[in-house]
């Protein structure tokens, strides 16, 4: 008995270490019998190939809206077939990290901004050539060069605009927000609105890692020097940028602290009719348009010195390893930038296409609420990009923490940015 | 076999091998690849700088991403490191009495002789059966400070409750009460059995020398159960400092920190952060922490668990 009882401590030990590694891909037969076809011509017109695309984006509502995709692609290109892989986000990363290192990668796949960098930087993706992206929008392009070398293409686009509740400025007494708004108007408007009740908040705008980066360039701010050479977290504008949004919190309280939110969603809040104002995502506008029973529009997010507006996208890469590289890049590029898949994607409320063509975007506008949907548009003017660093999510979670530290009042904003600054400097190197 | 009493235990040993191969074969299979080949693996992993995504295999990656014991220098010099071990010690430390005080009471509730106990076996042991996941996010609203069930029921009684999670201070007992919730019916079962299988006798023999029920149970019910209590330490105590997904869940390690744990940050390092070298000597680290740990328990056993029973 006493020994089965040291052999199970030890197994239980053991297995510690063996859980942390053990996470399993599941080996894929990446591309069968066709693969040498595919490599051999130079151009895939004739030899069919097969290729595999994997995806988090198309899971919970969308496998079919993307399936439509596909067989249209199939139609114009019967000599590529692709086998659709739809993974829940949750998993997703865990799984593509495993199947990336156990070399059974999918030919092409999504990656969000955060993983984006991390996976160009560690050479795994194949830099995009020979496709036509002239219909691609510039800027979400950029977001995924890395030294001028184009290792993704913007699937969708999603940005952030400021979302206000109308009856609550109405009854506050206050102009609705304008594009030529500064945090100072938002600042007003908001102590208006905080006025009317105990339980009502002017704004909620989270002293989180995503906000900042964007508030502090509207100071003037950034993360990284312009070189990237260096950390630049605790700089003047920064500090300036953080204060304004932690004073927002502790100080005028027109913002809810963490503890008067009590796990509350910031939607939720929103929709309740106890909220001003939030800047938030575009693809809030389904759920809002459906939850609220009472007036909301949107305008483009208030600026300080400058205006910078947030951008979220996702990245369709290409495996390093791929033996169709050709075949998937004609996928990808159809599935980013074709009229069919754009048209497929607005239809289906999905989000947006990162296409430059105004004339199939127009659709999108004419859905309402909200009326000023040419907001979404108008913001694109101002975007600011998160640094492709290797290190991001090691950065972002490391300013988050700190951010959020000096949000509940545990430390001065200062404090929070110093230790920021030198944790980066001590954990991630720049290149 | 034929003549058990002559032969030698090692001889005796190796037929019962012999035979009992074929049946351990399969189990033994499964140890050895999923087992202790990822744990070999990892331990080669925790000399590297690999970061995770490039392929393993490939001919000299091992050569080329070597760094010797440069991870464990740099763990064991980081001032986060000790924070994290810092953070798992104080839950140990909440965790462990409250969780065999909890149980405790529990086994001895639920070896009353009265109607109705099944059912309440059956319940106690609901939380046991519910994945943390659903657990975790059932308790992050009722830990909520301002709408949440607990700091509501507190109020009754004039209580103003604390944020909880979202406190740095709290952060790590409301862990804990979560999982007390969840441990005590799983280690008040086998802390039952252990109270179940105590001879009746003893009893009797000590209520006909007039020994109270507060003596009977100081006196023999607990000496006795010294294996049962015995077991549910060292499992607790290897639980614990694999403490886990109530963190990711409930606090993904805030409020600034407070609940990071050891586990947490292996697997951000590993599967977040892209330094799978740096989390494989993490583990390690913890591995050697659980043993030394384990170890000790062993040992310390002699003095006080009693097998007389």
């Amino acid at each position: 008995m006493k020994k089965h009882k040291k052999l199970f401590a030890l197994t239980a030990g053991l297995l510690t270490i063996a859980l942390a590694f053990s996470a399993c891909g599941t080996p894929q037969s990446a591309s069968g019998g066709s693969s040498a076809a595919g490599t051999s011509g130079s151009d895939t017109g004739d030899a069919p190939v097969t290729i595999t695309y994997c995806n988090f984006n198309s899971s919970g509502g969308n496998e079919e809206t993307l399936q439509k995709m596909y067989e249209d692609f199939h139609e114009e290109y019967p000599n590529i077939t692709v086998e659709i892989e739809t993974i829940g986000f949750d998993d997703y990363f865990t799984q593509m990290q495993t199947r990336v290192a156990g070399g059974t990668a999918p030919d092409c796949y999504e990656l969000n901004i955060e993983n984006f960098a991390a996976y160009a930087n560690k050479g795994v993706l194949a830099e995009i050539s020979g496709v036509d992206l002239s219909r691609i929008d510039e800027t979400a392009l950029n977001a995924f060069n890395v030294d001028g070398k184009q290792y993704g293409l913007p699937g969708n686009f999603s940005n952030v605009v400021l979302i206000y509740n109308k009856d609550l400025f109405d009854q506050a007494g206050v102009d609705y927000p304008t594009a030529d708004w500064t945090q100072e108007d938002v600042q007003a408007a908001a102590e208006a609105i905080r006025a009317l009740g105990d339980d009502i908040f002017g704004i909620y705008q989270p002293v989180t890692y995503n906000e900042f980066y964007k508030v502090a360039a509207q100071y003037g701010g950034s993360l990284l020097s312009e070189d990237g050479t260096a950390f630049t977290i605790n700089s003047e504008a920064n500090v300036k940028a953080a204060q304004m949004m932690v004073d927002r919190v502790l100080e005028s309280n027109v913002q809810p602290t963490e503890v008067q939110m009590g796990g509350m969603g910031d939607w939720d809040l929103f929709m309740s009719g106890r909220l001003g104002m939030i800047p938030t995502g575009i693809w809030a506008f389904g759920t809002f348009a459906e939850g609220c029973d009472f007036a909301w529009d949107i305008a483009v997010e208030p600026g300080a010195d400058q205006k910078a507006t947030a951008f979220f996208s996702n990245a369709c890469v290409i495996n390093a390893d791929s033996p169709n590289k050709e075949a998937a890049a004609t996928w990808i590029t159809w599935l980013c930038s074709s009229e069919e898949a754009a048209q497929l994607r607005i239809e289906a409320g999905w989000d947006l296409p990162a296409i430059n063509d105004q004339a199939a975007l127009a659709p999108y506008l004419e859905q309402t609420p909200p009326d000023n949907r040419q907001a979404v548009f108008d913001s694109l003017e101002y975007l600011v990009l998160p640094p492709t660093i290797e290190d991001y999510a090691l950065m972002s979670d490391i300013i988050g923490q700190k951010l959020a530290a000096a949000a509940a009042g545990s430390m001065t904003v200062q404090q929070a940015l110093d230790e920021a600054q030198s944790e980066c400097e001590a954990q991630i190197t720049l290149q | 076999m034929s003549q058990p009493r002559k032969s030698r235990p090692g001889r005796l040993r190796q037929g019962g091998l012999r035979t009992a191969l074929p049946f351990l074969a399969p189990s033994l299979a499964g140890m050895l690849v999923f087992s202790l080949l990822p744990l070999l693996i990892s331990a080669c992993i925790s000399l590297t700088d690999w970061n995770g995504l490039d392929q393993l295999l490939a001919p000299g990656m091992f050569a080329e991403h070597f760094v010797g014991l440069g991870n464990f220098q740099a763990i064991l010099s980081s001032k986060e490191f000790w924070q994290v071990l810092g953070n798992t010690c104080r839950y140990i430390v909440l965790y462990i009495p409250c969780m065999l005080a909890a149980s405790l009471a529990v086994a001895c509730l639920l070896s009353q002789p009265r109607r109705g106990v099944t059912a309440f076996r059956v319940i106690y042991y609901i939380p046991v059966l519910t994945s943390w996941v659903a657990a975790s996010l059932i308790w992050k609203s009722v830990l909520s400070p301002q709408y949440g069930a607990l700091n509501n029921l507190l109020a009754i009684f004039g209580i103003q409750g604390p944020g909880w999670l979202l406190d740095e201070a709290w952060a790590m007992p409301a862990i804990v009460l979560v999982s007390v919730w969840k441990d005590m019916g799983f280690f008040g079962l086998i802390l039952l059995s252990g109270m179940i299988g105590i001879d009746k006798g003893y009893y009797e023999a000590a209520s006909l020398d007039g020994a109270g029920p507060w003596a009977r149970f100081w006196r023999i019910t607990l000496p006795l159960m010294t294996p049962a209590i015995f077991y549910v330490l060292i499992v607790s105590l290897i639980n614990a400092f694999q403490l886990f997904p109530q963190i990711m869940i409930m606090t993904d390690g805030g409020p600034n920190g407070a609940t990071q744990v050891m586990v947490e940050r292996i697997y951000k390092y590993g599967f977040r952060y892209y330094r799978m070298g740096y989390a494989a000597a993490f583990s390690w680290i913890l591995f050697v922490i659980i043993m030394v740990c384990t170890f000790i328990q062993m040992k310390g056993q002699e003095r006080w668990v009693n097998y007389d029973s």
